[in-house]
């Protein structure tokens, strides 16, 4: 039998204070009858003999202070199964698509434990998205989590949809089943995103949770656990490869700031808590691969940087947990080009166990060395040309200059359906890098480049 | 542990719990809750003692019970630390795995050392022996190499008896007259630090086979170095070198808030590496310590007390022992973190205000010292830092520059161009160079400095060169200017650049070093020459010896291709009438 409190003592935005109870543990549920006979639900933040303090996910609104508080003596826990796939569900787990409850295989903490590092496996299986500034440069590989970081205006969905469809293994024609968690989007973004799952037909192999901009703030902090709750389950029990889909992680974290200033909290950078780091790194590092287990996880967060400020507290404690990033670049997004992937500026951690041979092709990482100095150097120039004039350069200069218009414009741009291979990628590359002079092409080794530039290639 | 007091829980917020009735001391483990979560008590407020929990403590409520173990975390010490990995508390996470499965519940523990396994003792010491603290008493092989058993250091006796075989680390090898039982094993509190005869001079060279630090910013054994850089400036494959390549007899390597799949990568690498000076593996010198960023924040900060113990107890033996702090940052922010649960006054950007007073204390604990046994050990340390936005002013970043030797600083705009490892060889620094002179002129070359300084001062040039060059293109400049912007270029390309992946390039010995620099030092006299006999600079940049001095450091035969260079070099140059 639980007990029904009301000695409510204070509400403050999204916390209830409850008094005199029995000893309630913390972290656990708690729902909150409302005198209109509706129901709410909670968690216990902090919990003493003498005051709890409640975090309830759908907002404060219409309790009173008579409202009833039942602790449900346990922690929250997910109802997964297989059937989830296909479905559609809300910010905090409930169908939204008219279809029966999930009937439950198991019941799973959303809080997942650290998986041992022991434990994990190395992530080296190279999956091609298709894209070439991902695959030739900032290679993915199963088991990383790799986030988008863009601006507002920039079209980071196109490319997670376009990483979504096309995302395979080489080898095994094995699909990619889909975990979606949206965080407070609009819903013209969120029909954007289901929209394309239907078209393409993803929404069969999919899991897609739904927390929009008008859900309430709190029930953010829950959308990206279960996600990543029913992904552990697909993965590990089910043995499936889950590309996990995080979508937008600043308002996650604005909503755990607001619950940070309604607890009253000694703020850290910018009023962001200053537990956000391991917060974060507790959803980011459960992506991986156990030894031992089938399955996988990949994780794609986006986030918009506010101002374009990759130093602001969330690109920044993000960039340090993740395995790199891909950057969004307003720049390239002016100039008409899509995907407009900053390659400068980003960085896949796991590539190097991903590429060469026996994965992608034994060139690769020399050829993608090469790419960025020659694209560095061709950059660098831009800003000469803007003072003395493209005359005044020379002939090589003029070449490296020529190459870093050919990469953003051949390389970098393609169509959001076009599927390249990496085998496709590679050879761009070296046609592209065949205009600059032979002996410039230092990171590559002699053998690599008899072998395979255009000009030496041995018929 | 014996228990010296129960008490129950008051309050639970997060990894901080309130209890009442243990009187505790400050720091003593205590065990929280039914499940016996550890935890250590950071505060003292009247008859409730404040406590951090090393684990996650959800679904514990106020009432339950509080057992003090009345002792500070400890580590145990022995043979069996080589080649373990461990967490941030010190439970072997191989045997975590064993026991529970793929992900780390909750209140379990391990034995930090396996108090089955049976290890050949063999005494150094014989009965009527008078033994001070510290001193050896014993030997054991361990891994690679020879693990010497010490007397605690505060014990001191005359040997009543001691024996010889096959004994567990908590067996009794001996005894001494007053009752004191000898052991394989001895604990240590992680925050107190060991003791040792005294410090001395770091005034040898780690020597790491990595050209940029050992030729232009070298680390001392014993000394402190600290590798800042923002994420993706390739600070943990740097890190990974060193702690591959240095020549220190242990390793210990402390992954701190580090990535779970990165830690992966050291965990699956380490093993699979060969010791390049014995042909056996890596970790047979290697002691891993990780603990990723999703593991419980307290571990976290414990992790790193829990390394420098244990690289302080190989010390004693006389070892050299480099540790490898990544990220002393995450450190940093777990103090930040428990700090902030705690509603502590914060000081800069909500750090406590602590926080440079412990930096301090932890780096303090490295150098190299004359142990009490004897010889001499060293611990070298090396913390990397990752400034939050890059930005060096904040300040973790600065509290530990005004307190480390050597500064290496990673660049992101080098990564960009991949320049590896992107370390600005014009914002890096070594203090220890003037120090170690002596050494390398007497170990690899008289002139060594000389080449090391002249390599410095081109690259400084190139720097002040480089203004003029952005405004007005390189060829504004005089030929003989030119030159040197192409040295320079040399210099970083084929010297500085180095390949943690190619199989050859991935160490250079000192030696090949020096003879490299100094290939590209001759290089350019000789076409300074040229030029000053207007020989055209284009047509000395394509000469052979150009491209190919670039190209040797992949070659397996680099140390005959750079002799023989130095013929061509001469060779080709006077064909152009130099």
């Amino acid at each position: 039998m639980t007990k029904e409190y009301h000695t409510i003592s204070q509400i403050a935005g999204p916390l209830v204070f409850v008094e005199k109870t029995e000893p309630v543990a913390y972290g656990e549920l708690v729902t909150i009858a409302l005198p209109d006979g509706t129901s709410k639900r909670g968690q216990v933040l902090d919990t003493s003999d003498e005051v709890v303090v409640v975090q309830v996910f759908e907002g404060t609104g219409g309790i009173d202070k008579a409202s009833g508080v039942k602790f449900l003596g346990e922690t929250l826990k997910m109802p997964v199964s297989k059937d989830m796939l296909g479905r559609i569900l809300s910010g905090s787990g409930d169908p939204l698509d008219k279809g029966p409850p999930i009937i439950p295989e198991k019941r799973l903490e959303i809080i997942g434990a650290a998986i041992n590092p022991y434990a994990r496996d190395n992530p080296r299986e190279f999956i091609q998205t298709g894209i070439s500034s991902i695959d030739g440069m900032n290679t993915l590989v199963r088991g990383q989590k790799l986030p988008i970081f863009s601006g507002s205006g920039l079209p980071h969905n196109d490319i997670a949809l376009q990483i979504a469809r096309q995302a395979k293994t080489l080898g095994e024609r094995e699909e990619f089943a889909v975990v979606f968690g949206a965080m407070g989007i609009t819903s013209e973004e969120a029909q954007y995103f289901m929209k394309d799952f239907e078209r393409t037909g993803a929404l069969k192999r999919a899991v897609v949770f739904l927390n929009l901009a008008d859900d309430p703030a709190i029930e953010r902090l829950l959308t990206p656990k279960l996600a990543l709750t029913t992904a552990e389950y697909l993965a590990f029990d089910l043995g499936m490869h889950v590309l996990v889909i995080l979508t937008d992680l600043t308002n996650y974290c604005e909503a755990l700031r607001q619950i940070g200033a309604a607890r009253e909290e000694v703020p850290a950078r910018r009023g962001y808590p200053g537990y956000m780091y391991t917060d974060l790194a507790g959803m980011y590092e459960r992506a991986g691969r156990i030894k031992g287990k089938k399955g996988s996880i990949t994780q794609f967060p986006i986030l918009s940087m506010p101002g374009d400020d990759i130093t602001h507290p969330i690109p920044d404690l993000t960039g340090y947990i993740t395995e790199g990033q891909i950057v969004a670049s307003r720049e390239l997004h002016r100039k008409g080009i899509y995907p407009p992937v900053a390659v400068e500026r980003s960085l896949s951690r796991l590539m190097g166990q991903g590429i060469g041979e026996g994965h992608t092709r034994e060139d690769h990482r020399a050829v993608s060395d090469q790419l960025y100095a020659a694209y560095a150097e061709g950059r660098d120039l831009r800003g000469l040309v803007a003072i003395v004039g493209k005359e005044a350069l020379s002939d090589r200069d003029r070449k490296f200059l020529d190459f870093a218009e050919a990469f953003e414009d051949r390389l970098v741009r393609q169509g959001s359906d076009e599927d390249r291979t990496i085998v496709q990628t590679l050879d761009l590359a070296w046609e592209l890098l065949s205009a600059l002079p032979v002996e410039s092409l230092t990171k590559i080794d002699r053998k690599l480049i008899e072998k395979y530039h255009p000009s030496m290639k041995k018929k | 542990m014996e228990e010296q007091g129960k008490g129950k829980i008051v309050r639970i917020a997060g990894p901080v719990v309130t209890a009442e009735g243990i009187s505790p001391r400050m720091y003593d483990v205590v065990l929280v809750g039914d499940l016996s979560l550890m935890g250590e008590v950071i505060k003292l407020v009247g008859d409730r003692s404040i406590i951090q929990v090393y684990e996650d403590t959800s679904g514990i409520r106020p009432g339950e019970p509080v057992s003090n173990t009345g002792e500070p975390l400890q580590v145990q010490l022995g043979p069996g630390l080589l080649s373990s990995i461990y967490d941030g508390v010190q439970r072997p996470l191989p045997v975590l795995m064993e026991k529970e499965g793929d992900f780390v519940s909750r209140g379990l523990t391990a034995p930090g050392l396996d108090p089955t396994k049976k290890w050949q003792f063999t005494p150094k010491v014989k009965r009527g022996d008078e033994l001070q603290g510290g001193m050896v008493i014993g030997e054991v092989p361990e891994g690679n190499l020879v693990h010497r058993v010490l007397l605690p250091p505060k014990v001191n006796g005359r040997v009543k008896s001691i024996s010889e075989g096959a004994f567990t680390v908590v067996e009794p090898v001996g005894e001494l007259e007053n009752g004191h039982v000898l052991r394989m094993m001895q604990r240590w509190a992680v925050r107190t630090s060991r003791p040792y005869t005294e410090k001395l001079l770091p005034d040898i060279p780690l020597v790491t086979g990595q050209r940029v630090l050992d030729t232009l910013f070298p680390l001392a054994k014993g000394g402190t170095a600290a590798i800042p850089g923002g994420f993706g400036t390739g600070k943990t494959v740097t890190s990974q070198q060193l702690s591959k390549w240095s020549d220190a007899h242990i390793v210990v390597y402390v992954g701190c808030g580090e990535r779970g799949n990165e830690m992966t990568e050291v965990l699956t690498s380490f093993p699979e590496l060969e010791d390049p000076k014995t042909g056996k593996p890596l970790m047979g010198r290697t002691v891993l310590i990780a603990n990723t960023s999703n593991m419980p924040v307290a571990a976290r900060e414990a992790s790193v007390y829990t390394g420098i113990t244990i690289a302080e107890y190989y010390r004693d033996m006389g070892y050299d022992v480099s540790l490898m702090a990544d990220s002393t940052s995450r450190w940093a922010e777990a103090m930040r973190e428990i700090s902030s649960r705690l509603e502590e006054m914060p000081g800069e950007e909500g750090y406590p205000a602590y926080l440079a007073s412990r930096l301090s204390e932890f780096y303090e604990r490295c150098g190299r010292v004359k142990t009490l046994s004897g010889p001499t050990g060293s611990i070298s340390v090396i913390g990397a830092v990752s400034p939050s936005g890059g930005d060096f002013s904040e300040p973790v970043t600065q509290n530990t520059l005004r307190i480390v030797k050597v500064f290496w600083a990673l660049d992101s705009k080098l990564r960009e161009r991949r320049h590896f490892p992107a370390i600005n060889w014009l914002t890096s620094y070594s203090l220890y160079s003037p120090t170690l002179e002596a050494w390398y002129s007497m170990n690899v070359a008289e002139d060594w400095s000389a080449v090391r300084l002249w390599a410095m001062e081109t690259l400084q040039k190139e720097s002040e060169l480089q203004e003029i060059v952005q405004l007005l293109g390189s060829d504004a400049l005089p030929e003989q200017e030119q030159l040197t912007l192409e040295v320079a270029r040399m210099i970083r390309e084929i010297f500085l650049q180095q390949s943690a992946y190619h199989p050859v390039d991935t160490y250079s010995p000192l030696k090949r070093q020096y003879e490299y620099m100094r290939a590209i030092r001759r290089f350019f006299d000789l076409a300074k020459k040229a030029v000053s006999l207007e020989v055209p600079l284009e047509k000395i940049k394509s000469l052979k010896c150009r491209t190919e001095l670039g190209k040797l450091k992949f070659e397996e035969s680099i140390d005959e291709d750079l002799k023989r260079m130095a013929g061509q070099m001469e060779r080709e140059f006077s064909e152009l009438g130099v």
